[in-house]
């Protein structure tokens, strides 16, 4: 018996070094994220002077005011929304019925399609023969430059075909063909229907992708007015473009007399478009997060 | 099958037909992998046509068949260049830091996760760290930019909080790679858990109970029964990651660029978009990033093949 005591000790202690160790690791990821918050509606001054550490000092919101008022970011922020919801929908039709059919043991050649998938997944032309075909292809400075180039992923693939590999009952299929169900209208009536899981975990990861990225904007897109918010996002935080063209014909009256240091309005615009240009994400994030763990189980099932 | 007369043959029959019954039966199928396969043959498969431009000189106006064969002039020009070996040093450098401390990283996180039961502590550490990991690139390298700003950055003041002068991180090469690599944990060490948990749900609780009664320490337990049995899994991803041991993640790199730390932050695949697309030299930058993808699947055939003789854990 003394030795099963002294045994849950050294687990309590093991136990207590664990959830200190976690506890560490929380703060250290929770505190920029809290301070982005706090100092997005904190005083220029208080933040930058050192005086904000944690909560919001000499609140105002002239930052989102800034913010909400810039055509840029509108702009930017239209073009997302159009960039994102076009390109999950082809993702979607793209990514679904090509796992279906991978997913079904009676598709012949299914190792041929999925074999010229997975190679792309290790080698690829490389940045500049990339370019030079959708130069041929005429998509630059087009929609079509961000949307088609990524209509899908091996990854997404296998993870979806997993799924209904896992999921869709082979009896299930049988008796519908006994039925005379055609292909076409198992998928659309029967496999879908009982996907939604799966449908909602694609659009999510696909989703994210479009509403993040900012490469393909670089190198394919010159015309402004086709920017997505990640591109604007740039110039303000990295590039650092506080020029009266980022920022300036936002500025209303009552804020610029209030701050006629260029530096002050950077720095408010900062956090405030870090905040708005995530909200959507971190909005849902907390109602989608188990998708998005369920889309990673999936993955890891060996496929 | 319960057999019901005619209806009974044809489940039967299908599997047994011949193949050419069988792709005639199952034509929708192949409409269905259409669009897949047409994406993967254009956008994937079409710029491998283009990689020949890495052995030619390339004038647009002659198209990548016109141009004219020069050999392996490009590759030689790159590889007798200074600046090769400095590419060269920080490319693998910040992969394999990365590799070390990143890596490693979520496996500790999610063996510390699966030590304890569900409950609110749990959920709302899993939840946040998973969090930073849907942050764009851009609004990282922001935050990183604006936290590490020399007079008004908030890590520049916690660091003088305790009297030290804190150094110009973005503009001294000597920082780079650890902001690089460390930004890197801080985003994805916790969404990298996720996979070693579902790992880690599938250990024999039986395992568990007959060390107890053995009278082994949870600390023992978490180290002979838990790790193990993830150790599939940690290859796995290991051979993965050292495949892209070439391939460090450009768009941050690029974005965390300056004229001042450039000497430690230039990687091949900067310097390819550098090259090619900044300065218009389509052939040796494609060569460029020809030789970059050859190391890269060279590596991963590598350490696939010593994974499979060593641990029969292999992908292929």
């Amino acid at each position: 018996m003394v030795t099963s005591v002294r045994e849950t000790k050294s687990d309590k202690l093991f136990l207590a070094l664990n959830y200190m160790f976690l506890a560490v690791a929380l703060v250290v990821v929770l505190y920029p994220l809290l301070y982005i918050v706090s100092a997005s509606i904190s005083s220029p001054q208080a933040v930058n002077s050192g005086e904000m550490w944690l909560f919001p000092k000499g609140i105002t919101l002239d930052g989102y005011k800034l913010v909400f008022d810039n055509p840029k970011i509108w702009n930017g922020y239209m073009n997302t929304i159009i960039y994102t919801v076009l390109g999950t929908l082809l993702n979607l039709a793209v990514t679904l019925p090509a796992a279906y059919a991978l997913s079904r043991s009676d598709f012949v050649g299914r190792n041929f399609f999925m074999g010229m998938f997975l190679v792309t997944m290790f080698f690829n032309g490389g940045l500049i023969p990339t370019y030079l075909l959708i130069k041929n292809l005429n998509l630059i400075n087009t929609m079509g430059a961000l949307i088609l180039p990524v209509a899908a992923s091996v990854w997404n693939i296998i993870v979806a075909r997993t799924f209904f590999h896992s999921t869709i009952p082979k009896e299930l299929q049988e008796a519908a063909h006994m039925d005379g169900c055609t292909n076409f209208k198992l998928f659309i009536r029967i496999v879908l229907p009982l996907s939604a899981p799966i449908i909602a975990v694609m659009a999510l990861f696909y989703g994210v992708g479009h509403w993040n990225s900012y490469f393909p904007a670089l190198i394919y897109l010159n015309d402004e007015v086709k920017y997505p918010l990640q591109m604007v996002l740039r110039q303000i935080l990295v590039l650092q473009e506080m020029s009266a063209e980022t920022t300036g014909a936002a500025i209303s009256g009552d804020i610029a007399q209030a701050m006629n240091n260029k530096a002050e309005i950077a720095s408010l615009v900062k956090y405030a478009v870090i905040i708005v240009s995530t909200l959507p994400v971190v909005i849902l994030y907390p109602f989608l997060q188990r998708y998005f763990v369920q889309g990673v189980m999936i993955g890891s099932v060996k496929g | 099958m319960k057999g019901k007369g005619q209806q009974a043959v044809q489940p039967t029959l299908r599997p047994s037909g011949g193949i050419g019954k069988k792709i005639w039966q199952n034509w929708e199928l192949y409409l269905f992998i259409a669009p897949a396969f047409l994406y993967f043959a254009i956008f994937h498969y079409g710029p491998m046509y283009g990689i020949q431009i890495a052995f030619k000189n390339f004038i647009p106006s002659k198209g990548i068949f016109g141009s004219d064969w020069v050999g392996f002039q490009h590759f030689e020009r790159f590889f007798n260049s200074h600046y090769f070996w400095d590419l060269l040093w920080n490319t693998l450098s910040i992969s394999f830091l990365e590799l070390a401390i990143g890596f490693p990283l979520p496996i500790i996180l999610a063996l510390a996760f699966n030590e304890i039961r569900t409950g609110f502590f749990k959920k709302t550490v899993q939840t946040i760290t998973y969090a930073p990991h849907f942050i764009s690139m851009v609004v990282m390298a922001g935050m990183i930019i604006t936290f590490l700003s020399p007079s008004t950055g908030m890590i520049t003041r916690l660091i003088e909080l305790f009297g030290i002068e804190a150094p110009q991180f973005l503009n001294e090469p000597a920082w780079f790679k650890t902001i690089y690599v460390i930004s890197g944990v801080w985003q994805n060490a916790g969404w990298g858990t996720i996979i070693y948990l579902a790992a880690l749900s599938a250990v024999d609780p039986q395992l568990h109970e007959a060390a107890i009664v053995d009278g082994a320490s949870r600390f023992k337990r978490m180290l002979h029964i838990n790790l193990p049995t993830i150790i599939p899994t940690i290859t796995i991803l290991l051979i993965l990651n050292t495949g892209n041991i070439l391939g460090v993640g450009y768009e941050k790199i690029l974005l965390l660029q300056n004229s001042l730390n450039m000497e430690a932050s230039d990687v091949i695949s900067t310097f390819v978009y550098r090259t090619g697309l900044v300065s218009a030299q389509y052939s040796f930058s494609t060569a460029v990033g020809l030789f970059n993808s050859i190391v890269n699947a060279i590596m991963l055939i590598t350490v696939n093949q010593i994974a499979k003789r060593t641990s029969d854990n292999s992908l292929w």
